[in-house]
């Protein structure tokens, strides 16, 4: 039996070769889900983010096989069918949290799977589960902003 | 208002929040090959030896690239060419590349990089400026007998008399760190050989037109072979000039030698190993006060640490040297500013420029001074600073522009509630664990280049026939958002909806080199080329519409969409407008420019009109100091700049954030590690800068006073948002601890609060 994936809905066979890979490789090169950034290599950084079974994970680190039978989202699956944007991606955009954008598609990620568990943060609360996401230009007020600003989002 | 509430505008927001914005290495081409450096392990070698026989041998490996290869000029430097992007037979530092292996995939490359094998004859190793200057110290630089890369001066007045006569002196000694930039995106290009014979260059760089100058010199070919593109880049911060175009030059002669499209993407580790820092300074101060509190005499001594190549260190030194004491105003200066090349990591350009270690040095100084003097530190402040007409230490009136020092620095102290909570701080004592504080600084700076360099700066509003507007500038989307800016500044100028205007990102082959976007001169400069396009287009529209609407061209305006004439309500849609130039066989298109005004330097006095304007910035603090771990936890900041005219709210207040954060980072945790030569910090697990976590809430304050010399009114918040809060956090920690800290990053041993 052979192993495979779900990436944002749709499930892949992974070969002996790509269970090699980290997760992140396996995004960006084989899927060409390019929305998943490398930024350390080393779990620091956190542009790598994706979710696996909701949770915010890094996939730099990560191993294919580790995620295997799992489902992955990545930003590239956020989105609605109908392309509307997902709450907390309009929320970055009305908060002028985004600058160079580079670790957007993590720290957009992060901010998903905080809200899932917690629907309603204090700042504080957001402060800290973003903490796992380096971002150089914004100073993380506008991202705090935009998650707190994501009112009344229930999860899904 | 808080940022919550303030709209933001952002062409890109869309594909950068949905993962469809491409970064460079997120481009593949067909046929693509993979590019690896090889360092050398060496800080200080000669009679460099490579071999690559095992390497070439490898799977996958097409070749390895090392000088020979190189049939153009293999030195680049902006000012001196004295940094080979192939190493030849010396290696300078750590960061010093000898080779690129080139392979079908990037795991070939990176298996044969490993098998190069790299020989050279050690030399002594020389890692302090002050040896490297000392007599008799090894020769480090290839084009020149000195290791002294540069002396700026000031001589104003007699400063070493004055002093002597003066009623206080202040000695003081301030030392800051390696600081790395962190961009979250390492550098990376790929290169692709056209149908035509034109490389074309996608990268992650700050600067098109130095890239493409450095790759057109590396190649040996003209600049017209080279076509640069833009990919959005994922940071810069003034990181992403010299290495990020040598890493697209290297890139682009793989592609020439193999002709096909290469990609040298850079792993964290490769990009901290070989690229520029924050200047490292040591300075010296001796400030002479009179009763009164006037600060009248200093004699100031600076010196800086190059690193092994010249880089932009005579620049940044340059900016140190002309706002060498701050924002105020002294009748006698004395200052010597002085960098020495070492075997350490270059030091370049970085946001801030020589401005956040001097005003380390000088605003705890007035805090000091204002202590020993028995004065209020916002009175001290007060008396000192440049006012509307005064004159700076380089003896520039300043006339031409709303001098704010005093509006921002009261409108910072009232926000905060300065003067209550300076009285309530526990200067050493305190009841529990915590030691509470409150520190401040004021900073001016000089907009755009100054005399430093040529400063001028185009752009081309391509209007078409259907209503729809193509606006192009040379000013580079480092992620600020400057796209955004220039085609508010055109909807503006205009008097037309934003959905009319699209931002063409253009290459290098487009719009002539309008400078790099550094130095906070994106929105000034590329700002006012889009009003000298802008006001083109309007009167050429109004010379040819005029008869349409029945009145003469100087009566035409334009507003909310349409162009109008003199009488009540006759008017023209942009639509209609645009139709009716079809028909005429007029084009709507206009070419602009934007010339800084005059400035003026004399290298032997330091005197002259440094810039044309100044930003004037304040920054306030408050903190507090565990004194079981000795940990500072900042609490509450509130920062003002006078940025002339807002055009982008959110925007400034997101460069107010963020350079705040990184000016954070400088004071209380970041220093790039380098031990003898050897760089430490090669990844962000060690190397730490701010998370979410670290940082407080921010409360920015936009002052507006349109300059009169800025066609857009605007002038920049870039760089003022870090220069200052290194200081301010400096003097809050002193308020706290009654301890005063000389060094950056500040560390507490948490005995001293005992």
């Amino acid at each position: 039996m052979s192993d495979s994936i779900t990436v944002n809905g749709r499930e892949y066979l992974l070969g002996e070769e790509e269970l090699e890979l980290t997760l992140l490789e396996y995004l960006r090169e084989r899927l060409e889900l390019t929305g998943t950034k490398y930024g350390c290599g080393v779990g620091a950084c956190g542009s790598c983010t994706v979710l696996i079974d909701g949770a915010a994970r890094k996939s730099c680190v990560l191993p294919v096989r580790k995620a295997a039978g799992r489902e992955v989202t990545t930003i590239e699956g956020l989105r609605q069918p109908d392309g509307t944007l997902h709450p907390v991606q309009q929320a970055f955009i009305d908060a002028g949290a985004i600058q160079c954008g580079y670790c957007t598609p993590g720290m957009v990620l992060a901010a998903v799977s905080l809200l899932r568990r917690k629907p309603s943060p204090s700042r504080d609360e957001i402060r800290k589960a973003l903490s796992g996401n380096l971002c150089r230009c914004t100073g993380y007020q506008q991202i705090v902003d935009a998650v707190e600003r994501v009112d009344g989002w229930m999860g899904g | 208002m808080k940022s919550s509430q303030q709209r933001a505008f952002r062409h890109d927001a869309v594909t950068k929040v949905t993962g469809q914005a491409k970064y460079t290495d997120d481009y593949t081409f067909h046929g693509m090959l993979h590019a690896v450096p090889v360092y050398s392990g060496y800080v200080h070698a000669e009679n460099l030896r490579l071999d690559t026989a095992e390497a070439a041998s490898m799977p996958g490996v097409v070749r390895i690239i090392t000088a020979g290869d190189v049939s153009g000029s293999i030195r680049f430097g902006q000012i001196e060419q004295d940094y080979c992007m192939f190493a030849e037979h010396r290696i300078h530092f750590a960061g010093d590349v000898t080779a690129l292996v080139v392979a079908e995939t990037r795991a070939q490359a990176l298996a044969a990089a490993e098998k190069v094998q790299v020989d050279a004859d050690p030399l002594p190793a020389v890692t302090d400026p002050g040896e490297a200057l000392a007599e008799g110290a090894p020769k480090l630089r290839e084009l020149s007998e000195s290791n002294l890369v540069n002396h700026h001066r000031v001589r104003r007045g007699d400063a070493r008399a004055e002093i002597e006569r003066c009623d206080l002196v202040l000695e003081e000694e301030f030392t800051t760190q390696f600081v790395e930039h962190a961009y979250m995106e390492p550098e990376a290009a790929v290169c692709v050989p056209r149908f035509d014979g034109v490389i074309e260059v996608y990268g992650s760089m700050q600067h098109p037109y130095s890239t493409r100058r450095f790759t057109a010199a590396l190649l040996g070919e003209p600049l017209a072979n080279v076509e640069v593109y833009q990919p959005p880049m994922g940071g810069g911060f003034g990181g992403k000039d010299d290495t990020a175009a040598v890493v697209c030059a290297r890139a682009a002669l793989a592609a020439r030698l193999l002709n096909r499209p290469v990609k040298l993407t850079y792993a964290r580790e490769w990009s901290m190993r070989e690229s520029y820092k924050r200047h490292p300074y040591r300075m010296r101060y001796r400030l002479g006060y009179e009763k009164s509190g006037r600060l009248r005499a200093a004699v100031v001594d600076i010196l800086g640490d190059s690193g092994a190549y010249l880089s932009v260190t005579p620049w940044v030194n340059w900016r140190s040297t002309a706002q060498c004491c701050g924002p105020y105003s002294v009748e006698h200066v004395h200052a010597d500013v002085r960098s020495a090349a070492t075997n350490n990591p270059v030091g370049g350009a970085m946001r801030g420029f020589g401005a956040p270690q001097v005003n380390f040095a000088v605003e705890q100084l007035s805090d000091m001074a204002a202590e020993q003097l028995g004065m209020d530190p916002l009175e001290y402040r007060r008396l000192n600073m440049v006012k509307q007409g005064g004159e700076t230490v380089t003896g520039q009136v300043l006339d031409t522009h709303t001098v704010s020092m005093e509006e921002v620095m009261n409108r910072t102290a009232e926000e905060i509630g300065f003067r209550e909570k300076l009285a309530r701080c526990s200067r050493g004592t305190a009841e529990g664990d915590e030691l509470y504080g409150i520190g401040l600084a004021i900073s001016y700076r000089g907009s755009s280049l100054g005399a430093e360099g040529m400063d001028f700066c185009s752009a081309v509003i391509n209007g078409q026939f259907d209503g729809s507007i193509l606006l192009e500038t040379a000013i580079h989307e480092n992620g600020q958002g400057a796209e955004s800016v220039m085609m508010l500044i055109l909807s503006d100028e205009l008097g037309v909806d934003m959905k009319r205007i699209r931002y063409k990102r253009p290459s290098t082959s487009n719009i002539p080199d309008g400078g790099t976007t550094v130095a906070t001169r994106g929105t000034i400069m590329g700002g006012g080329a889009v009003v000298s396009a802008a006001g083109q287009l309007k009167e050429l529209l109004a010379s040819n519409l005029a008869d349409d609407l029945g009145c003469t061209a100087g009566d035409v305006t334009f507003h909310d969409d349409c162009i109008w004439g003199k009488n009540d309500g006759e008017h023209l849609t942009w639509d209609e407008a645009m139709q009716r130039l079809h028909f005429k066989r007029v084009y709507p298109y206009a070419f602009g420019t934007f010339q800084a005004p005059e400035v003026s330097w004399d290298e032997e006095t330091g005197q002259g009109d440094a810039y044309f304007t100044y930003v004037y910035s304040c920054q306030a603090v408050e903190l507090t100091v565990s004194r079981k771990s000795g940990k500072v936890t900042l609490q509450n900041i509130v920062a003002a700049h006078d940025i002339g005219r807002a055009i982008n709210k959110a925007m400034i207040l997101g460069q107010m954030y963020g350079g705040i954060a990184q000016g954070a980072g400088m004071a209380l945790m970041e220093e790039f590690q380098v031990d003898r030569g050897q760089i430490r910090s090669l990844n962000l697990d060690t190397y730490k800068i701010p998370k979410a976590k670290d940082l407080p809430e921010i409360t920015g304050i936009i002052v507006e006073n349109p300059d009169p010399q800025s066609p857009s009114g605007a002038k920049g918040i870039g760089e003022p948002a870090l220069e200052l809060i290194a200081p301010a956090i400096a003097n809050a920690v002193y308020n706290a601890t009654g301890i005063r800290f000389r060094r950056l990053p500040i560390t507490i041993d948490p005995e001293e609060l005992q």
